[in-house]
């Protein structure tokens, strides 16, 4: 299958201190592949730079195709993005956030009417077309989000932190959403606190100190620690990180 | 670790050291302005800006000032005076005016910054009554240049003057009578100096303590002081000293400004101006405490001071419109605002060099403006968070 | 005077009701007891009314209906004889960015009229972590730092009862444990901990919880009970074809509900409608593969999943 990320000793330096120390891997199309680490070890860094958002210090990336240094345009392009923290605009209404997204996207004017339209149907959202974001319930909210973010129908979709905060069956309804969207062949790269939801990916990195420590499936990863769940992996892990500042 | 029995009785007793929590309050205080040093520079630097602005935009420079001469009587006496002007570095003659009816014409055409008007038969007149008119026509839109011109050439015809006093031994008096074009009530910094001294002082005092009131309310930690045994109004009156603070090196270096940049000098007590100007910044302080007790984001905080207290200032208090000119509501309302009686106190002793009576009107006024304030601020702030 | 008695209830709630405008109902008559010297969660989600509770237990915020008292005394008449006595920690880590972690303890030891000094020993064990940054502004700490900070100057004035509003939000899995490790040490000490959590395998952690949503407590009692009292029966099933398994999970009558969890999945069965073995049988004619379906005893979250079901379909 096709590699959506490609990375190669992707570094970040901000003056002395080394956010991201050369990292690898890929990310093949259709993956859920799940970014784990400890608060400080680099998570956030490296998802700006596959996001296009931070150029690199050195080493290479390509996302959906494209170089995250010097295509970032055409990587924001063809990427979606969600976080539980920004998702939405609570004072707009719902078919206001969705039109916003689109054009944003560039999708043409005509293809965002039939689209929201076809988007509401399915989320069966039809009545709430003219609702306030902030009025809906938090489990709508978030399958509203995760539709606009990929409403561009990107390639790969970035979710950071996705699920915070949320109660536990709206939270598994969400992975249901992901599910769904794997099937259409979109690749999601997502970033959690929960480590049961480590467990709902096909593949799972821990980066720890800015470094990629492991990198399987969690099955895999369970074996090779000798855990009987992915916390405890993380554990044992996170555990080694010599430094614990941002 | 200690073992449960030791933390029993050790309670700290709040009651005392309040003075001492608040001073760590105001040492705390002083941290967060001292850290953001950008904003310190601003609030420091604004009022040496403004003072400079308007002192710069008024040019005080006289030098080779191009003026015009309307000379009617054309006789010993004007020609001699003429002949003083010309001689003069501050003067050059651009043109001799022939008819009165050029005078405002040439005046924007030439760019004149002053025309010199002889009365008719001016020789004669002197010698007759001993008495003979100049009139010396400048630019009001530039006072301060305005001012200097005409003294300087006030100057030139007190020299000749005694010249001819010298010669003939008869006593002459040749009165300059000033007319200025545009802005016949001469505003200049005379003027400006009260009104950007009301609303340096307004700004620093409202707007910044009801902005830092509301960062903390705006970032959680009110929660924490407001959950902590400290009396709460004490946590704001502790924000107001360092304003209170920086407001007075902000008068110093105004009054200073004003006295050795823009050459206002304070003619009446500095005692009774600082005094004046001080009350004037209780009650500012008191209008902040106010604002941030109505303010829940900075935001807010910011734009309900700039709209409903600094905006005011500029436009109502007289700082710029002159009051008599605004229709009969303006004129009621201006008198609501503090400012407008601070900066006529400040005229009376900065300007006019009146005395400390002058301005008990103005005095009795901003005192109960300011017992009010406080009153309502203090009934009004609230204990709990919503 | 500044110590309160011992009472009977570290915090005491009857009927209480907050209603924010328009007609968002916060909180809906609740009642609860927590009884000193244990850690007391409250879990749920966000928007379930935890932060709302904690700010009337702080006496920060009035309610609407109901009464409360904290460690004896009534939140509305005698909030000042509280507010000496707790140590509270809101949900944003209300630290001074701008201050340095030094400067930060040293202002709230003050507010409280106390010293770093006078009660270093309850605090040392958490400082010392991060008393090598003590000259770095605290807005420039990590997440876990920021919280042992928040924690420290909440404790600097030895609060009978400490109040911590999601302190473990956003903060990695050790963080989180080395945090509840505080939180033990701390109970030892005598101290009451009110501690609310969106992380339900927290709950395990406090000596009991009330479980709340939409304003409501689904159950208030042991973490042990609550997953003794579970009704339905549990199984938890792995198969190799996941999201495949959802779906044919819920064509089963039998099935009530299921959902991921973790590696496996979590069904409820009512009334032992299927055994295990039928349900092996099934899925596996349905063509799952690498089947394993085992009765299993519920976790909180498995509780919380099945009580906040039953409170909707009410």
């Amino acid at each position: 299958m096709e590699n959506v990320i490609e990375v190669n000793n992707l570094t970040k330096k901000f003056g002395s201190f080394t956010a991201v120390d050369h990292i690898s891997f890929e990310v093949k199309q259709g993956e859920i592949f799940g970014f784990l680490g400890a608060n400080g070890a680099g998570k956030t860094t490296a998802m700006r730079m596959l996001c296009g958002l931070l150029p690199s210090t050195s080493g290479k990336g390509l996302v959906a195709g494209y170089d995250i240094n010097t295509q970032s345009e055409q990587v924001k392009r063809n990427i979606g993005y969600m976080s539980q923290k920004f998702a939405l605009y609570e004072d707009l209404k719902v078919w206001e956030n969705i039109r916003l997204y689109g054009g944003i996207y560039g999708v043409p004017e005509p293809q965002i009417v039939s689209k929201t339209n076809d988007l509401l149907k399915r989320l069966g959202f039809e009545n709430e077309r003219n609702t306030l974001v902030n009025s809906l319930p938090l489990g709508w909210k978030q399958k509203l989000a995760f539709s606009v973010a990929i409403f561009h129908e990107p390639k790969i979709v970035f979710l950071d932190e996705p699920t915070g905060g949320v109660d536990p069956i709206t939270r598994r309804k969400f992975w249901e959403l992901i599910y769904e969207a794997t099937d259409r062949g979109i690749t999601v790269f997502v970033t959690t606190h929960y480590m049961d939801e480590a467990e709902y990916c096909d593949r799972v990195s821990m980066m720890v100190d800015g470094h990629i420590e492991a990198l399987d499936t969690p099955k895999n990863l369970k074996q090779m620690f000798h855990a009987d769940t992915m916390n405890e992996v993380f554990q044992k892990l996170a555990r080694k990180a010599q430094r614990s500042d941002s | 670790m200690n073992s449960t029995n030791k933390n029993e009785h050790t309670h700290p007793t709040p009651t005392n050291g309040q003075w001492k929590t608040f001073g760590s309050f105001v040492q705390k205080e002083f941290y967060h302005i001292t850290r953001d040093q950008t904003t310190l520079a601003l609030l420091l630097i604004l009022p040496v800006l403004l003072m400079i602005l308007f002192g710069f935009s008024i040019n005080t420079e006289v030098k080779n000032s191009q003026i015009a001469i309307y000379d009617p009587s054309n006789d010993v006496a004007t020609r001699g005076i003429i002949e003083k002007i010309k001689a003069s570095d501050y003067f050059t003659v651009v043109r001799m005016l022939n008819n009165p009816a050029e005078i405002e014409k040439q005046f924007l055409k030439d760019d004149l910054k002053m025309v010199v008007i002889f009365s008719d038969h001016f020789y004669e007149n002197m010698q007759r009554t001993g008495k003979a008119q100049i009139e010396l026509l400048t630019d009001g839109t530039d006072p301060n240049s305005a001012m200097t011109v005409v003294s300087y050439a006030s100057n030139i015809i007190g020299l000749y003057q005694q010249d001819l006093f010298k010669i003939q031994q008869i006593p002459f008096e040749i009165t300059p009578s000033v007319k200025l074009m545009y802005n016949p009530e001469l505003k200049g910094p005379y003027f400006f100096v009260p009104g950007i001294l009301g609303m340096i002082l307004m700004i620093i005092c409202s707007m910044m303590t009801s902005i830092s009131i509301a960062r903390e309310k705006e970032f959680g930690t009110m929660e924490v002081l407001l959950v902590s045994p400290f009396k709460p109004m004490y946590i704001i009156l502790s924000k107001t000293i360092p304003y209170f603070v920086i407001s007075l090196v902000n008068l110093a270096t105004m009054l200073l400004l004003s006295v050795f940049m823009l050459k206002v000098p304070i003619a009446g007590s500095l005692f009774w101006l600082v005094t004046f100007s001080i009350l004037f910044i209780f009650l500012s302080l008191s209008l902040g405490l106010l604002v941030s007790s109505i303010a829940n984001s900075q935001l807010q905080a910011l734009l309900f001071s700039g709209m409903v207290l600094v905006i005011p200032v500029v436009m109502l208090s007289g700082m710029i419109f002159p009051i008599e000119n605004m229709p009969a509501f303006f004129q009621w309302f201006s008198k609501l605002i503090p400012a407008t009686w601070y900066i006529t106190g400040v005229k009376k002793i900065m300007i006019k060099g009146l005395g400390f009576t002058s301005i008990l009107p103005e005095l009795g006024v901003l005192i109960s403006m300011t017992i009010l304030l406080i009153g309502i601020s203090w009934k009004t702030f609230k204990y709990h968070l919503e | 005077m500044t110590n309160i008695q011992e009472s009977e209830w570290a915090v005491k709630c009857e009927k209480l009701s907050k209603t924010y405008k328009p007609d968002i109902q916060a909180l809906k008559n609740i009642d609860l007891k927590v009884s000193p010297h244990q850690i007391f969660g409250i879990i749920g989600p966000d928007g379930a009314g935890k932060t709302t509770l904690f700010r009337i237990l702080t006496t920060l915020i009035l309610a609407d209906e109901g009464k409360a008292e904290v460690m004896g005394c009534d939140v509305v008449t005698e909030y000042e004889k509280i507010r000496r006595n707790i140590g509270y920690m809101p949900g944003r880590f209300s630290l001074y960015q701008d201050l340095t972690v030094e400067e930060n303890l040293k202002f709230f030891a003050s507010v409280f009229g106390t010293t770093i000094e006078e009660n270093y020993d309850l605090i040392k064990s958490i400082y010392q972590q991060i008393e090598p940054f003590k000259n770095r502004r605290a807005g420039q700490l990590s997440g876990g730092m920021k919280q042992k900070l928040a924690l420290s100057c909440a404790l600097i004035h030895k609060p009978k009862l400490l109040i911590l509003d999601e302190p473990t939000t956003g903060v990695d899995p050790v963080s989180r444990k080395e945090f509840w490790e505080m939180l033990r040490q701390l109970k030892e000490e005598g101290i009451t901990i009110l501690v609310s959590t969106a992380y339900m395998d927290e709950a395990s952690l406090c000596d009991a919880i009330a479980l709340i949503l939409d304003g409501e407590f689904l159950k208030i009692d042991t973490p042990e009970n609550i997953v003794r009292q579970f009704e339905p029966t549990l199984y938890s099933i792995r198969s190799l074809q996941r999201s495949k398994l959802l779906t044919d999970l819920r064509g089963l009558p039998a099935i009530d509900s299921c959902y991921a969890f973790g590696e496996s999945t979590h069904a409820t069965v009512i009334h032992n409608q299927i055994s295990p073995e039928a349900l092996k049988k099934y899925l596996s004619e349905k063509g799952h593969t690498d089947l394993e379906v085992v009765p299993i005893a519920p976790t909180v979250e498995d509780c919380f999943m099945e009580l906040s079901k039953q409170m909707h379909q009410n």
